[in-house]
């Protein structure tokens, strides 16, 4: 699995940090998405695809 | 040239809950959502609107460019509201693109999971303190007014910064600017009160920064070369209160009746406090207190479903009603909170996604973690039947929650 996001739609709600912290976190200074891991393991990938199931902005994409 | 008529209105928008059902939408959703999912309706506000019933749909549709919130935000509900008014400069919630995207980068900062977990143990002392004076006080215990309002408007007072020996006045007025008992010329002076008390902390945090959210958030605008005016933070500010404050309030009371009224899983939640995340996710889907959905001005056509929704018409999604939308959420009339319910939309979809969501998570979690675990024997003072519940306001709840509890022996 590999994770890609676009930064720029990001919204901060912060949905994929709940959903997947360990590939998942946010910037302090703007709240903005950033990518801990672009290949979780197999053990992530339920969690990732929630991440990107409950992103409100659509900006999470997995290519598996 | 003359654009084809939209389908003509099937029925009213639906307003009225069931008799005796006061924790499920009003009543028409279910029958939309399976013969009509994308309706046209007559308002309240006697406007037209698509109103959008189903999961995917609502979800589909409010991440679709095309749409405006540039509009009141009751403007399909309420009649009295000017329709022909835009937003207010300086909202975030009535505001559309880059100016919503810069007002939305200038705050998200301050509601990071990181950081709305850093206030768990302000906001579990304020849970304790309020259930102590509960259980010390001699007065009949009205969980609205005595837990549900002044926790999350405490938490509002901390975040905005707020001084101590000001918290008491800020508390009343936001306590009655929230409550549907008051006189509309009491509601209005309150108004402007809380206005002028914001419009003051906003001038002195600008000449005195602190270290709190509005302190910040007038640095950070600074920083970006675009500052903000004083109408503009006041504008900010007072969304945050109103959004924050509200909506958790009548999610902490409202919550507590489902479960009293559940106690197979009330049970469930006592004797499983891990659960509490997901019941809270639960409790958010089920209830779904943003009643009236969202309303939306559509400004470019978005083909939906078999429908085009055109340029220039409304649009409400039902948050309430896609929470209940069965191929998503089996059973998804009853509260179940072992499901797995965290793709619910009880905080929106989409750009506006409430930015406030890991705040009232963590105050919910620790309200359920600390209410049935210091007040086990918690239950209603009144019959069930004679709750009287909001059903005209922008966030549904129960207006005022007397409970009593056996005294320790």
């Amino acid at each position: 699995m590999r994770v890609s996001i676009d930064e720029d739609g990001c919204v901060g709600a912060g949905q994929c940090v709940l959903a997947a912290p360990d590939v998942f976190d946010q910037r302090d200074e703007d709240g903005i998405v950033v990518l801990l891991d672009k290949e979780p393991g197999e053990h992530l990938h339920e969690a990732t695809r929630e991440a990107a199931l409950l992103c409100p902005a659509l900006v999470i994409h997995l290519a598996e | 040239m003359t654009e084809a008529p939209s389908k003509p209105t099937s029925g009213s928008f639906p307003t009225t809950r069931a008799e005796g059902c006061p924790f499920d939408p009003a009543v028409g959703y279910t029958e939309l959502r399976e013969k009509d999912p994308i309706a046209r309706v007559e308002c309240p506000a006697g406007i037209d609107a698509w109103l959008v019933t189903r999961y995917d749909d609502v979800r589909t549709v409010l991440s679709s460019p095309g749409l405006s919130s540039a509009v009141p935000v009751m403007g399909h509900a309420n009649s009295e509201v000017d329709l022909t008014q835009a937003g207010t400069p300086g909202s975030i919630i009535q505001s559309d693109g880059e100016a919503h995207s810069r007002l939305r980068r200038l705050l998200t900062s301050e509601f990071t999971v990181k950081r709305i977990q850093a206030l768990r143990p302000y906001i579990q002392q304020l849970i304790d303190d309020h259930i102590d004076a509960m259980l010390a006080s001699d007065e009949p215990a009205d969980l609205v007014r005595d837990f549900a309002l002044p926790i999350p408007s405490l938490v509002i007072c901390e975040l905005l910064g707020v001084a101590y020996e000001d918290r008491d006045q800020f508390q009343r007025q936001s306590a009655i600017l929230t409550s549907v008992d008051v006189a509309p010329e009491v509601s209005a002076q309150a108004n402007g009160e809380i206005q002028q008390f914001v419009a003051q902390l906003v001038v002195s945090k600008m000449q005195a920064p602190t270290d709190d959210l509005i302190s910040r958030l007038i640095t950070r605008a600074n920083e970006s070369g675009q500052p903000l005016s004083v109408q503009e933070l006041v504008v900010l500010a007072l969304s945050l209160l109103v959004a924050g404050h509200e909506t958790t309030a009548n999610m902490i009371a409202l919550s507590t009746v489902a479960l009293l009224r559940n106690p197979d899983q009330l049970e469930e939640l006592r004797a499983n406090p891990d659960l509490v995340p997901s019941a809270v996710e639960e409790m958010l889907r089920y209830l779904s207190v943003v009643q009236f959905g969202l309303f939306r001005a559509i400004t470019e056509d978005i083909p939906l479903g078999d429908e085009t929704l055109r340029a220039g018409e409304w649009l409400v999604t039902s948050l309430a009603s896609g929470n209940r939308d069965t191929s998503v959420f089996p059973d998804a009339d009853s509260l179940d909170l072992k499901r797995k319910a965290s793709a619910h939309l009880a905080f929106g979809y989409g750009a506006h996604q409430c930015l406030g969501q890991q705040l009232a998570r963590v105050e919910l979690q620790q309200v359920f973690s600390t209410l049935f675990t210091r007040i086990p024997t918690l239950r209603l003072a009144v019959p069930f039947e004679d709750l009287k519940f909001k059903d005209n306001t922008l966030v549904y709840g129960v207006r005022s929650l007397p409970v009593a509890w056996d005294a320790r022996t």
